[in-house]
């Protein structure tokens, strides 16, 4: 078959709506993207330990700190199903490291701001994981295959995320003036980057027409922002707090949350490592990396001794 | 001392090192050789902070002052914590935390196991519901001993080093107390001296098998936790742990 009757062909697979396995025939280029967006995807759960990690030995109870060790727990979990997802498309996780301690590959660019005080962690659960919900319960209907199928079941850990993260918040707007006050002071900080975090109008994104036609991803970034705006914003009010945008309108007519404009200087800037904490960020992960290479190799080793010794046994 | 002093004692022993031991585990996550042991070393925090809430929940009941576990947890001191020095040295590099995992996981393995039959109610259900746990943490540890201790030359010398570090703080495990004098004479815990020597049976066993030594450390063993009488890394560990609750005491969270 020529190539292109066959691209014809996957096209039509996708316009029905079906999944695409991953040994099924598929464009070098739908391979590639969805390499790139996966790994991406499994280097932000990966990275985005690393500021919620940063407040397991301070949580200030004993159930907050089991919540959120096991909420850590869970994105490590993400990562390893998102890595085996990219594997089935021919790449192994050994290879994804490398490019994203290399600087080679990008993870979500809101994990390069700091958890500064405790209230940090109830934005990262309300707003990130939030933002995250929504744009993985539209990527669980994508058209391929072990992805959605991650997503499915990495959606369900989410809303466990986000409802504890909106706990503490909420427990901090309704506690003491000076909690209420760092939970606002929190919003404040987290409100611009959370926007960000779903990404540049598609007319700005070189790659969503590519994604989109494939149906990797189902819907645009604005749109998925939108939901995301339309349902947080009420819970900002039931907190008390007040969300840091002048510009915040509710549009009776589209009955719809109205914002005014995202910093994308700002996002872009992080983007190309200027964030607050790109650096300390990635030395994590290269010094994780680079510091447990004795400890690969050693198991590496053994698991060799052994072998020898049962083929010995075996002879 | 009356016997739910006792009682109190042993009980913040036990809480205490199950909290001191998640709080130093915690220190790991999101740093260690691969995802698979973050998972692993996040799951024997989680456990061991669980552990912690029962036994600190249940010390404040015996008491009868009307302490939670927070309370406990985050408002006392250095000298009134009771968990084993052994638990709050430094994590190291993974040889070091896995030894002091390994060294631990034995005891707390055969401390439960002899819970099992406590004349007292709940030390009885806690020790069934933590065997499970423990045994898990037992198998991953020993598996890393072996794994490393008989993997290359570099991983055999880094955990030997670690056994010669944290051997000394495993003669404080045994230790027996008026507290425990007490407990044991009314069957609410296995005897201390016993359990020694099923812990000296596994750990030679599993130290010979990683292909290491057993440190002669001269018969000197570190003692002190029982009176309150820390290492210096304890401070900090609190220190960390205890700032926000203490900062702000009217708040809750
Ligand atoms: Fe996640
Ligand atoms: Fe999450």
């Amino acid at each position: 078959m020529e190539l292109a009757e066959r691209e014809k062909e996957f096209q039509e697979k996708i316009d029905k709506g079906q999944k695409i396995e991953a040994k099924e025939w598929m464009p070098e280029n739908y391979r590639k993207q969805l390499i790139r967006m996966i790994s991406q995807h499994a280097h932000s759960e990966i990275v985005g330990m690393l500021p919620e990690g940063n407040w397991i030995t301070r949580a200030p109870s004993l159930r907050r700190k089991a919540v959120l060790l096991a909420k850590v727990q869970d994105e490590a979990g993400h990562g390893l199903y998102l890595y085996s997802a990219a594997e089935t498309l021919g790449i192994d996780r050994e290879k994804m490291i490398e490019q994203l301690i290399t600087g080679k590959a990008k993870y979500s660019s809101i994990f390069n701001y700091p958890t500064l005080t405790w209230a940090d962690i109830g934005a990262i659960g309300w707003l990130v994981d939030g933002a995250a919900i929504v744009n993985q319960t539209m990527l669980a209907r994508g058209s391929y295959g072990p992805y959605s199928r991650a997503m499915v079941r990495i959606c369900k850990e989410e809303s466990f995320h986000n409802r504890q993260g909106y706990e503490i918040i909420y427990e901090l707007a309704n506690g003491t003036p000076e909690q209420k006050k760092m939970a606002q002071d929190s919003l404040n900080r987290w409100w611009g980057p959370s926007m960000q975090m779903l990404g540049p109008s598609d007319a700005d994104s070189k790659n969503s027409a590519e994604t989109m036609k494939w149906k990797i991803k189902v819907e645009s970034n604005d749109t998925v922002r939108q939901r995301f705006i339309d349902r947080t914003v009420p819970q900002a009010i039931a907190a008390g707090l007040t969300i840091p945008d002048p510009d915040l309108k509710f549009n009776e007519e589209t009955q719809h949350w109205e914002i005014g404009d995202i910093d994308w200087e700002e996002f872009y800037q992080v983007i190309k490592g200027y964030g607050p904490c790109n650096h300390k960020r990635m030395k994590a992960r290269q010094d994780a990396e680079a510091e447990g290479a004795w400890v690969r190799e050693a198991a590496a080793a053994h698991a060799e001794k052994k072998r020898n010794k049962k083929a010995h046994q075996a002879a | 001392m009356t016997k739910d002093e006792a009682l109190f004692e042993f009980l913040l022993r036990t809480g205490d090192n199950g909290l001191v031991l998640a709080q130093r585990l915690g220190e790991w996550c999101g740093h260690a050789h691969q995802l698979e042991s973050d998972i692993a070393l996040t799951n024997v925090a989680l456990d061991n902070i669980g552990q912690a809430r029962m036994a600190l929940t249940e010390a404040g009941k015996v008491e009868g002052k009307g302490r939670s576990e927070d309370d406990l947890a985050f408002h006392r001191t250095e000298m009134e914590f009771r968990n084993n020095l052994l638990l709050e040295q430094e994590n190291g590099d993974f040889a070091q935390t896995i030894t002091r995992q390994f060294l631990f996981d034995v005891f707390q393995f055969e401390l439960l196991s002899g819970l099992k039959s406590s004349s007292n109610e709940f030390l009885q259900s806690f020790a069934i519901k933590s065997l499970k746990e423990v045994t898990y943490h037992r198998s991953l540890s020993s598996d890393w001993m072996v794994r490393l201790g008989d993997g290359t030359e570099l991983s055999h010398d880094k955990m030997q080093n670690a056994l010669n570090l944290l051997w000394q703080y495993t003669g404080e495990l045994f230790e027996k107390t008026e507290a425990d004098d007490i407990l044991i004479a009314d069957g609410v815990i296995p005897d201390l001296e016993k359990l020694k020597e099923s812990w000296d049976d596994i750990v030679g066993q599993v130290i010979k098998e990683a292909t290491l030594e057993i440190p002669d450390t001269k018969g000197f063993m570190a003692t002190g936790s029982r009176r309150g009488e820390h290492t210096e890394f304890l401070g900090y560990i609190l220190a960390e742990m205890q700032y926000l609750p203490r900062t702000m005491p009217e708040a809750k969270w």
